[in-house]
């Protein structure tokens, strides 16, 4: 059979990095400690996550600016927005 | 039909995706607005949340080491999807066809557990209508599922043309599928940790 020239990619470290940033998740969340603190972490790992399956998987790293520019900028909108809005809410609880 | 790049006196005009194919450009603009769609209803189900005084603790309620699981196995159906790319890339056809089917076939277990919990869930009196939890747990995870159906049926009808060598020529259709796919884990990255560990 005949196989292309391509360039290595870390798919299978990716993998390995969200399977273990899924169980460090749940590790936190499980961790009593202050509140707006386990909401930033959480989010934060939330985040990473979502950027590494971008990037690598999605391929923004690799592929055309365009491509991020659509796909990446109305995720950065929506992440400030969460962020705010979490913010929010338990500063006022 | 005219070109208005061709005709004279009027300056070329090159598209802005260009040295994007069309398709992939297409996709890459239906889900930035599947983005916003999601964003709706997760801030929706954070506003509620916040407001609602009565609002159940989810590790109480919800089957958070179940759900771990779940979104384990939607990444690793993250994995297949992006060998059974990469596979294509290297021209090993056979090995992406059958990556595409564990793909799906993942696809599926996540839908099945998410059925049990749903089951779970309305044995205990959870139910869309009985509280604001219910109705926008429901509506979250429910349009996300309904995602994941049609990224299964999806993936399942490029792996059956994958095996029969649909692709040996352009393996874009598989890049597509696998775009959406990956989006769809990215949704569930978010709903795993706003709905069930904050």
């Amino acid at each position: 059979m005949e196989t292309r020239a391509h360039p290595k990619r870390p798919y299978l470290s990716i993998f390995i990095s969200l399977a273990a940033l899924t169980g460090i998740e749940v590790i936190v969340a499980g961790l009593a400690f202050e509140p707006a603190l386990r909401v930033f972490v959480l989010l934060g790992l939330a985040a990473f996550k979502a950027a590494l399956v971008a990037l690598f998987y999605m391929h923004l790293r690799y592929d055309h600016r365009l491509l991020a520019v659509i796909g990446g900028f109305p995720l950065l909108l929506v992440l400030v927005m969460l962020i705010i809005l979490m913010v929010d809410r338990v500063v006022q609880s | 039909m005219s070109h208005a790049s061709s005709t004279p006196g009027h300056a070329h005009i090159t598209p802005i995706w260009q040295g994007i194919p069309t398709p992939k450009f297409a996709v890459w603009l239906f889900l930035a607005s599947e983005i916003m769609f999601f964003t709706g209803l997760i801030v929706a189900y954070i506003s509620l949340r916040y407001s609602l005084p009565d609002w159940p603790v989810a590790a109480e309620l919800l089957s958070v080491p179940l759900v771990a699981f779940n979104t384990f196995i939607l990444i690793c159906s993250s994995v297949t999807m992006v060998l059974a790319y990469d596979s294509a890339e290297r021209g090993d056809l056979r090995r992406s066809s059958y990556l595409l089917l564990a793909t799906a076939i993942l696809g599926a277990i996540f839908l099945s557990i998410q059925a049990i919990e749903w089951a779970d869930l309305m044995g205990e009196g959870v139910r869309a209508a009985s509280s604001m939890f219910g109705g926008t747990f429901y509506t979250l995870t429910g349009f996300h599922g309904t995602h994941v159906a049609i990224g299964v049926i999806w993936v399942t009808a490029v792996a059956l043309k994958a095996f029969r060598g649909g692709y040996d020529e352009n393996h874009l259709g598989i890049e597509l599928a696998g775009l959406y796919w990956h989006f769809v884990d990215v949704v569930w990255i978010i709903l795993f940790t706003i709905i069930y560990l904050i």
